[in-house]
């Protein structure tokens, strides 16, 4: 007997491996038009295994605190072999696991496959991207320079606009009333630790939901005789796409992060200069570009608004769009005839749009 | 045990576990939550600061100065006379500056823009600049809360 029969055999007779390789042999995925969108939260998840590496890389060089932070990523930087490569490959991925969570998310959302059975995948999932952007704003104040010192002021003095719970919401954050060196640590366990802990349970959650529940499929898919469904084998078919997929945006953020180390302007990471509480705050200072929506709409919202702040009312906007976003699956359910109602898809189409230009808008100005 | 004692029985069990796991919970949430809020800051608050001599700052012109651990803005008219406000923006907490060419007080993070008297006049600062009060003595510039 070879000895990887050899070995399988002795995993076999404790673990029972057959069980499990019988489950993944029987694992098919839906063939059809939609079939494409399946691979962006595969994408998603390998560049979040991408940050954990990544991140884990820097943290044995980075050093928090207000004396050390920014000189320490100076000295990843400069001095570290590679290091230069190690964080342009964190920056990158973090901004591209931000873009395919939100293609993902509209691919999701634009061919329904939020519907029942699968209402708790999307809460789920949503949230997760409600995390990843937590990475993104705590990981933004860790270079501890003039332009993350001051982003993060203006984040968290948002979240402090919240009624009731936004200023001891704010001090938690800030461990404080101000952005100081206590602010940094904090951000920086929240970010090696507190999220990636929270980050580990909802993924687990959503991939067991995936794997218990199968691919969504198109109604007509859904509803097709099932000696006529097209199908692919999970195991290795579909699995060795994702893979070669993986391998192709792993190279592509190889390049960028040798081509463009600090980002293509508008989108970019420079060390800058470092950060001090006693300068003005610099032009330009605006946050990384998923925020920048929400940023210009909060830019162009009037002091007041009857008698609210203008930034209360915009901070309520946002909180009531995003309560509502995440409870689709619960107000947007099939008709009688099992049809979805179509301007529920003209209204994430708005969304889109609202989004991108708001955007866009935000970096023309 | 009669059939009529059992259900009351077990609800009051049910009742005294369920009290039990809140009790618990909340014994080791509580510490958790205090342990979060950060202590109150030690250290008497700053009441007035030296920012400075009068010669270091020509008309027209403006400089941040440390006021305890938050940034104050000292601005010298064009006329010479001196005025003093917290540099922290109304808006979102960002740190003003004084705009020789638009003779005014602005905030880079959202275009906030407040006169010299530190009157918020356009962009979205929903709140007049807090006011400082500005001494002379012996050439030596005072800056004090006025209240």
């Amino acid at each position: 007997m070879a000895l990887s029969d050899r070995i399988q055999k002795w995993a076999d007779e404790r673990y029972s491996l057959s069980d499990i390789i019988d489950f993944a042999k029987h694992k098919t995925v839906p063939v059809h038009h939609e079939s494409l969108w399946y691979y962006f939260g595969g994408v998603t998840l390998f560049l979040f295994v991408v940050q954990v590496v990544t991140g884990i890389l820097l943290l044995l060089y980075y050093k928090p605190g207000i004396d050390t932070a920014y000189e320490s990523v100076g000295f990843i930087l400069t001095d570290v072999s590679f290091g230069w490569l190690i964080r342009a490959v964190h920056s990158w991925s973090a901004n591209l696991m931000i873009l395919f969570a939100f293609i993902h998310l509209f691919s999701v959302f634009f061919t329904r496959a939020y519907r029942k059975p699968r209402e708790m995948t999307w809460v789920g999932g949503a949230f997760l991207l409600i995390l990843a952007m937590g990475f993104g704003f705590s990981g933004y104040l860790l270079p501890w320079n003039e332009l993350s010192y001051f982003a993060t002021k203006v984040g968290t003095d948002i979240m402090g606009a919240v009624p009731v719970v936004g200023e001891p919401l704010l001090q938690l954050l800030r461990s404080g009333e101000d952005v100081t060196g206590a602010t940094l640590y904090r951000f920086y366990g929240i970010h090696v630790a507190i999220l990636p802990g929270i980050a580990f349970v909802f993924l687990g959650l959503h991939l067991m939901f995936v794997q218990r529940q199968g691919m969504s499929a198109p109604p007509a898919w859904e509803a097709a005789d099932p000696k006529k469904r097209r199908t692919l084998q999970f195991f290795p078919n579909f699995m060795l796409r994702d893979v070669l997929l993986w391998l192709i945006v792993l190279n592509v953020i190889a390049i960028l992060a040798v081509v463009a180390p600090f980002g293509i302007d508008p989108f970019h990471w420079p060390l800058g200069e470092k950060a001090d509480p006693f300068v003005p705050a610099p032009e330009g200072i605006r946050p990384e570009w998923y925020f920048m929506f929400m940023f210009q709409t909060l830019k162009l919202l009037p002091a007041h608004i009857g008698p609210l702040e203008g930034e209360l009312v915009g901070v309520l906007g946002f909180g009531l769009m995003g309560l509502i976003w995440i409870l689709t699956p619960f107000w947007d359910r099939p008709r009688a005839d099992g049809t979805m109602r179509p301007w529920v898809t003209w209204l994430g189409v708005l969304m889109l749009i609202y989004i991108i230009g708001m955007t866009v808008w935000g970096y023309l100005e | 045990m009669s059939e009529e004692t059992r259900p009351s029985r077990r609800r009051f069990l049910d009742a005294i576990l369920g009290g039990g796991v809140l009790a618990w919970l909340g014994a080791v949430l509580y510490p958790v939550f205090a342990y979060l809020k950060p202590p109150p800051e030690t250290g008497e608050a700053v009441t007035s600061v030296m920012v400075g001599t009068i010669d270091e700052i020509p008309p027209d012109s403006g400089m941040i100065f440390k006021f305890g651990r938050k940034p104050g803005i000292l601005i010298r008219k064009p006329d010479g006379s001196l005025k003093a406000y917290n540099a922290i923006c109304t808006h979102l907490d960002c740190t003003v500056q004084y705009r020789q060419d638009l003779g005014l007080i602005w905030c880079a993070c959202h275009n906030g823009r407040y006169d010299l008297n530190g009157k918020n006049i356009a962009g979205p600062p929903p709140k007049p600049l807090e006011e400082f009060r500005v001494d002379i003595r012996a050439n030596e510039i005072f800056v004090s809360r006025t209240a």
